[in-house]
């Protein structure tokens, strides 16, 4: 067992801002985002890898930061819920979510909008299956799914529409 | 919660993760995807004294095609796999990848993790035991290759000695006609499945089998190769009767613990229905059809 708790120095990109921390080896993502950031959007849900409250992009990627190391993020981009919204106006995907009921106590909301930001990334026209295949990684407790299948429809036209497709 | 306290080291190639691991000793542990050792980590079931990170080594996620094999970098993640060319040659690579717990995991986990963690309940062990198969790895020693129906020693025991690792997964590809399945039964996205079946039939003239592969997972303390079922197939005709002793010798090799995902029983009867679909799927694939699959979720 070590003695003293080995510190690293990282440098992570936040939603387009650089910032270098001293941290704990064995400090997970999701607790650097939120505890040495003061970034709280993103949640702590179950702390198994299970529920995905706490997903975030990291260079472009979806993951579940309360299983990374923040020591891993080292050099990366990430890309939490604070980075939806431009200048003060909502991202399409937030109120597509307001618009269709796509929360009710909003817990698993930050998580679900970053996974719908990756899915619509990937695929900007997907199909029923491949939204409910996209968000099956994120639990929502209240809406029963409904409200956020149609959010990410709608998202999906309004985000379209905007490209210009 | 948090892991206990460990030190972390940055390895910049796969040899130097091989020296580090054998300089710091048998409680160290290698960090590949971290979807499964971090979990343990933070549960405290695992407490490595050093953990030494491939993330950040360069050239180990790839899928290349060398002659009749399709290799695999051990860091390459499973979504890669999902999106990849091989993917779609090989559909029985993309039933997997895609199946593997959800998005967010597929985006982390590695193949290499995938198969060194030797979980009973892992995905890429009965799939790629369809195939010729062979774990190149490099450790203290040097290199070696071990063939993958040698790989699976026991539940979260393979075949690797201490310090040594996977540099690549080679799968040797199968004449034409040749087709595969994956199916498993699980209750969620995020959980291991229930059981699953992986298939590979390999066609002559007329509806004949000329060869199969036949794996089972979830269903032992390894992935199971069902020799038994692979050759009721070999050389029959593709008939009722033919399919069902695949069916039934499977169910027999299937080695099934009851546990909070079912009974003995309901395991080996899940066994048996994804044998006879699999090998439903895996002939109209073979015949060039393009059937899209996911898993059962009940």
């Amino acid at each position: 067992m070590p003695e003293a708790a080995q510190q690293l120095a990282i440098q992570v990109t936040v939603n387009g801002k650089v910032y270098a921390r001293e941290v704990e080896s064995r400090l997970l993502l999701v607790d650097f985002i939120r505890e040495k950031l003061g970034l709280t959007g993103t949640h702590v849900g179950c702390d198994t890898t299970y529920c995905g409250a706490c997903t975030v992009l990291l260079n472009g990627a979806s993951v579940k930061s309360c299983t990374v190391l923040a020591v891993q993020a080292d050099g990366g981009e990430l890309m939490t819920v604070e980075g939806l919204a431009q200048d003060g106006s909502l991202h399409p995907i937030q109120k597509a979510f307001a618009e269709n009921c796509g929360l009710q106590c909003g817990y698993c909301t930050p998580g679900l909008l970053m996974s719908v930001c990756q899915l619509l990334a990937r695929n900007p026209c997907p199909t029923a299956k491949e939204i409910r295949k996209g968000i099956a990684g994120n639990c929502c407790r209240c809406t029963g799914y409904q409200g956020i299948f149609r959010a990410v429809e709608s998202a999906a036209k309004e985000m379209a529409k905007q490209a210009g497709r | 919660m948090y892991p206990a306290a460990f030190r972390y080291h940055r390895a910049s190639s796969l040899e130097e993760a091989v020296t580090m691991l054998s300089e710091l000793g048998e409680e160290a542990r290698l960090l590949a995807g971290g979807q499964s050792l971090i979990p343990l980590m933070k549960l405290r079931l695992a407490r490595p004294s050093d953990l030494v990170d491939l993330s950040f080594a360069p050239g180990l996620s790839y899928i290349r095609k060398e002659g009749r094999q399709i290799c695999f970098g051990a860091m390459t993640r499973h979504a890669e796999i999902e999106t990849s060319d091989a993917a779609s040659h090989l559909p029985i690579l993309h039933d997997c990848a895609a199946g593997i717990a959800d998005v967010q995991v597929r985006n982390r986990g590695t193949i290499g993790g995938s198969l060194a963690e030797a979980d009973p309940s892992g995905d890429w062990g009965p799939v790629l035991l369809t195939h010729p198969a062979e774990v190149r790895c490099v450790g203290p020693n040097g290199t070696r290759t071990i063939p993958l129906n040698e790989f699976f020693r026991d539940a979260y025991t393979s075949a690797l000695a201490p310090g040594e690792l996977i540099r690549e997964i080679a799968v040797h590809m199968l004449p034409h006609p040749t087709g595969g399945a994956y199916l498993a039964v699980k209750r969620c996205a995020q959980v291991y499945a229930t059981a699953s079946v992986a298939v590979r039939l390999t066609l002559g003239d007329k509806d004949t089998c000329r060869e199969a592969g036949i794996a089972l997972g979830c269903v032992g303390l390894t992935p199971i190769k069902a020799v038994a079922a692979e050759k009721a197939l070999a050389g029959q005709k593709l008939t009722k009767k033919t399919i069902e002793a695949a069916e039934e010798a499977a169910m027999a090799a299937a080695d099934p613990q009851p546990d909070m995902r079912g009974s003995a029983e309901y395991k080996r009867a899940v066994i048996g229905a994804l044998v006879k679909r699999a090998i439903e799927i895996a002939r109209r694939r073979a015949g060039g059809e393009r059937v899209e699959v996911s898993h059962y979720y009940a």
